[in-house]
């Protein structure tokens, strides 16, 4: 008779399920003093709700990034925080046209992010080179420098966008994160 | 902008300032402009390469010419022809709000002076030029590539350098590095004429009406 029921994957919706389910831990709390859980869905409920993004603003896809953190598609209320330093952030958000000069500093930055980290791709040029697809000087997708979890298309993509990519990723996490290997 | 010399009451014919000036740089430029003309609307002076850094000087100094602004120094690719650059620089004079275009044709292979102890600002447009044509600036201060990757070999504007390039870049993990790799496309570039939806129409510009064929109306 645990308190967190585990055929639930996903966060409850408020409502008269998340009130009961409330209520039992709070008796649990009043009755014994603690609450159990599971470790792996503790550490992946922290890990998405706090997920702290590395700016990666390369071109014009960094403004519709400034949108989405911005008043009107927050990002904040989420738990990210853009981060300036890699070795403090979970994220790397590639906003923008990777080229050739530009790779291996890309490749540096990813490899200076501790573990658990993840890599979402924004826009058509992160994604698969896009508008500059032919050219000599771009990478045809930042996949082929780091690896990346997901892939969010536009040009750019909206920030309401940004925010559904950010909100699969962290779906992402809860799903496939344990904690004996990032 | 095609002023022809317009006639006033007197009978003598007044210029307009684009040939006054005109006139005024052949007269000053004598024995280094090749040619000089009114091409687009703007004064366009010919000279030989060796001579850039003593006519830009010139109409610097100039108190009626006073063109003491460099906007743009470029180059231009012509393949076909037997010296296939024109290196083009832009200049603007504000007392006389006028502008100026001189072209100097070279070859490849032929060193430029450079016009940096002229104008400052053609330090790195030289560069540019360098980098990404191949024309080398004798006297400058610091040529090396500026826009393009770091062992990038190749001046990527001129005409015979394809688009898509030599290399492409991508990470190796054995070798723990971003390696240069020639380059595979999965599918090549495609050129669309996106002017007409319709195979077959007639593509005429508005105002030439007089010149259409009124049997080929769009089917």
């Amino acid at each position: 008779m645990g308190v967190m029921d585990p055929s639930l994957a996903a966060p409850i919706p408020p409502g008269a399920d998340q009130d009961a389910i409330l209520r039992a831990v709070g008796d649990e709390i009043t009755n014994r003093g603690f609450v159990i859980a599971k470790a792996d869905k503790l550490f992946n409920w922290a890990r998405s709700g706090s997920l702290w993004p590395m700016t990666f603003g390369l071109a014009c896809c960094a403004v519709e990034m400034m949108h989405s953190a911005a008043s009107r598609y927050d990002m904040d209320r989420y738990g990210m925080l853009f981060r300036p330093s890699p070795r403090q952030s979970d994220v790397m958000i590639v906003a923008g046209t990777l080229t050739n000069k530009m790779a291996p500093a890309l490749r540096r930055v990813y490899d200076q992010m501790p573990e658990p980290r993840w890599v979402l791709s924004m826009g058509s040029c992160a994604n698969g080179g896009g508008y500059y697809h032919y050219s000599y000087a771009v990478v045809r997708g930042c996949d082929r420098i780091v690896p990346v979890d997901v892939y969010v298309p536009g040009c750019p993509p909206t920030a309401e966008a940004l925010i559904y990519g950010l909100l699969q990723l962290q779906k992402k996490i809860r799903r496939t994160a344990t904690i004996a290997r990032s | 902008m095609n002023e022809s010399d317009l006639i006033d009451e007197a009978g003598s014919a007044s210029e307009s300032p684009l040939q006054i000036m005109a006139d005024h740089l052949r007269e000053i430029g004598q024995g280094i402009v090749l040619s000089s003309g009114i091409v687009h609307g703007e004064i366009e002076l010919q000279v030989s390469a060796g001579n850039v850094a003593q006519l830009l000087l010139l109409v610097r100094d100039d108190r009626q010419a006073a063109f003491t602004q460099l906007i743009d120094l470029t180059a231009v690719d012509y393949p076909e022809r037997k010296d296939r650059f024109d290196v083009v620089y832009q200049m603007l004079s504000m007392s006389n709000n006028m502008r100026l275009r001189i072209v100097a044709t070279v070859s490849e292979g032929q060193t430029v002076p450079s016009v940096t102890g002229v104008f400052m600002a053609a330090n790195w447009a030289e560069r540019e030029v360098w980098d990404m044509f191949g024309i080398f600036f004798s006297g400058h201060p610091d040529l090396r590539r500026l826009l393009t990757d770091y062992g990038f070999e190749g001046h990527p504007l001129r005409k015979d350098f394809p688009l898509t390039g030599h290399v492409e870049v991508r990470y190796d993990d054995t070798q723990r590095r971003v390696i240069n790799e020639p380059v595979h496309l999965v599918q090549e570039f495609r050129d669309f004429d996106f002017l007409s939806p319709w195979e077959g129409m007639h593509n005429e510009l508005g105002g030439n009406a007089a010149k259409a064929d009124p049997d080929k109306t769009a089917k």
